[in-house]
Formats: structure tokens, sequence, C-alpha cells
């Protein structure tokens, strides 16, 4: 594998993503390095275990974390960067490879790919969803002050 | 100018409901809307309002005596730049940075604007995510050419359709349609190498990655309305490019 190679062409992607999704001209590089940030770790977790959905899930943990840290930054909604970085995860090949052995009456191989691509859909939203979990959690004091700052909470 | 209360309220709900309406219109998930709507309700001293929000209708209570109103929600589309700006707008609403009239008019100069990207630059940049996946998924670099062409290729039929008879799932089966097609003739003809990897290439930027993320979010969040329908809409749409593949690789 072609570390700085794959670093770039994720960077690129997840970059042309943030052009398709129309994301605020500032905020492009960033998603870019999202991209890359949730591909790297999606690859070496790949290579070094071998599990595909464990390293999805890994992936957009990692996506979801950066996102977060950078909206806090920008202050700007989350959404912004997480989407184009969990493009790379998407299962694509393997929905592909599911619904071609479908059309070639393979319907055995099918369900196999099908199954994977249904885990990995999951592992993408878990990655994000644990993520989001965690920084509540770190930030609560600092939105229970805010709420209270803007009357949302009746004290 | 002094307002008098009733004209005031009328300000603040239609405000509430057109920064709503151009949130749920570009993209932003629906706990962000409500969130968005409720907070912006509060700042103007509505605390006790409530709102219903849906990917095809908002509606909002602003309290128990005053009436409720609906906006109906027709084309949904992504456009993060707009979500972006309106969250600007509300947040300086509630840091009590602008008058409700003035925001106002900001919303409305949001939803009139247009903030898309050159088409030709959204055609180049469909056309090289293509290309980066297509080595990322490990093709080999001889079908780069044809999955940078190809992705450019579907991205613009999608477009175009969409322009005219604003059938989104029509669009992306004829779509990924003509993108089966050209990368079984790029085999066939002896310069293409690999049929599966260029097609999944130049699908990538047809594929529904956003409402998927979305819709599971918002099923997470408790939004169950928002979270089926959006799912509902991310599986037509990826049986609309899978139809059109498996139509082309079935002869």
């Amino acid at each position: 594998m072609n570390w700085p190679l794959e670093a770039f062409l994720s960077f690129l992607a997840a970059g042309a993503f943030g052009v398709i999704f129309n994301t605020p001209r500032r905020t492009l590089i960033s998603c870019g390095l999202v991209g890359m940030t949730g591909w790297l770790i999606y690859r070496s977790y790949e290579l070094l275990l071998g599990d595909p959905v464990q390293a999805t899930f890994a992936g957009a943990f990692g996506v979801a974390l950066v996102a977060h840290l950078l909206a806090k930054k920008f202050r700007m909604p989350m959404i912004i960067f997480s989407v184009a970085g969990i493009i790379p995860l998407v299962p694509g090949s393997k929905a592909y490879n599911a619904m071609r052995n479908i059309v070639e009456n393979n319907y055995l191989e099918a369900i196999k790919f099908a199954s994977e691509a249904l885990m990995i859909s999951g592992a993408v939203a878990m990655g994000l969803v644990f993520a989001e979990v965690l920084m509540q959690a770190v930030f609560k004091q600092q939105a229970k002050r805010i709420q209270r700052k803007i009357g949302m909470t009746p004290d | 100018m002094v307002q008098t209360g009733e004209t005031r309220r009328e300000l603040a709900l239609d405000c509430f409901l057109l920064a709503g309406k151009i949130l749920m219109e570009n993209g932003a998930e629906t706990y962000r809307v409500e969130d968005t709507m409720i907070r912006m309700a509060v700042s103007q001293k509505m605390t006790n309002s409530h709102c219903f929000v849906t990917p095809t209708g908002i509606m909002f209570s602003p309290s128990d005596e005053l009436p409720t109103r609906f906006v109906r929600i027709n084309a949904r589309q992504t456009d993060l730049e707009r979500v972006a700006l309106v969250n600007a707008v509300s947040r300086k609403l509630v840091a009590q940075e602008l008058t409700l009239q003035q925001a106002y008019e900001e919303l409305e100069g949001i939803d009139q604007t247009n903030y898309k990207f050159n088409m030709w630059l959204q055609i180049l940049a469909a056309a090289t995510a293509s290309g980066c996946f297509l080595i990322l998924l490990g093709g080999s670099w001889n079908d780069l050419p044809f999955a940078f062409v190809f992705g450019g290729t579907g991205f613009i039929i999608v477009e175009t359709i969409l322009e005219r008879t604003r059938v989104k799932f029509f669009a992306e089966f004829i779509g990924s349609l003509a993108i089966g097609i050209l990368a079984i003739l790029a085999v066939y003809s002896g310069f293409g190498i690999d049929r599966d990897t260029i097609i999944i290439g130049s699908i990538m930027p047809l594929v529904p990655g956003l409402l998927i993320t979305n819709a599971v979010r918002d099923l997470m969040a408790g939004h169950f309305v928002s979270g089926l329908s959006k799912g509902a809409e991310a599986f037509l749409t990826a049986f609309a490019i899978g139809g059109g593949i498996a139509l082309v690789l079935s002869f």
C-alpha cells in the first residue's frame, strides 16, 4: 500500500464531494482533511486486523470526532464536515457486487455481499453516533452553561 | 418604527418557519432544524413552543394561545453553504446581535441567492472523485481516464434530466444506465481492463451518502417519521442506481 498516494487521493475525493455538496468555500480543505483521516484510519485498521466492519466503525468514529472539533472551531454545523468524510467509507463495492451476483443468479454470493454491505453501513452509523455521544458527554458542562444563558433550562 | 405585539409575533413566526424551511430544503438533519427553531423562539420569549419537522413539512406552534403555522417543503437538495449561513443567522439572533427584522431580511436573502458552485466545477469535482475512488478501491491506472470521464458524464446526465423532468429516481436510473453501457463499451473495445471497478468508481458521485447518514442520525435521535422517510428516499435512490447498472449487466 502506498500511504502518501492514498492520503492524497482520499483528500482529493473528500474535497471534491465538498464541492458537489456545496460546502462553504473556506471549509473545503478541512473537509478534505476529515475524509483523509477517516480513510487512513479505515485502511490501517483493515490492513492490521483484517476486519472491514470494525475498520469502518473506527474510520467513522474518527471522522465524527474530527468533524465535531472542526464544527466547534468554525462555529458551523457538524454535518458540513462529516458528510464528505463519510463517503469513502460507504460500502459501494460490496453493494455493487451483491447486485451483480443477483443479476447473474448467484443468490448465495449475493446474500453474502449484501449482508456485508449492511453490516458496514451499520458500522458507519454506529461510529457516528458513538462519537456524538462521547462528545456530548465531554462538552456537557459547556452545553449546560450555554443553555442557561439563553434560558432553555428554567433556573 | 414601533411594532405592536401582534405584528411582531407574526414576523417572528415567519422568521422561524423560513429558517426551518431553508434548513430542511438544503439537507440539514431534522434535530438541527427543530433545535434551531426552538432556540430562535426562546430568544424571542416564546418559551412554550413546539415544532414538528418532517422532510415534507414543518409545523410550528408558538404557544397555547397563538395559532399554529405550517409550511410545505417540496424540493430537497444538498447545499450545505445555506445550512451554515442560516445557522450563523440563528446564532446571531440568539446572541441578540440581530433584531428580528434584520434576521428575517437576511434569511430572505439566503433563500433567494444562489450559492452553488459553477456547474462545470461541480462536474469536474464529480469526475475527480470518480477517478480517486477507482484507485482507492484497487482499480488499475489504465482505467483512470475512463472512470474520470464516465463519472463526469453520469453526473451531467443526472443533472440535465433532473432539471428537465424533476423526477429524481428516473434521472439516477438513466445516469447509472449510461455509466454501465459506457463502461462495458470501454472494456469491450479493449482499452479498459476491469469493468467492475470502473462502474463502482463512476457511480460514487450518485451514491446517496448524505441521505443515509441523515436517516440513521434522525432514527437514533428518535425522529422516526423523518428517519424512515429519508431512509425510504435513500433506498429508492440506491435502487434506481442499482437498477440501471443491473439492466446493463443482465445482457
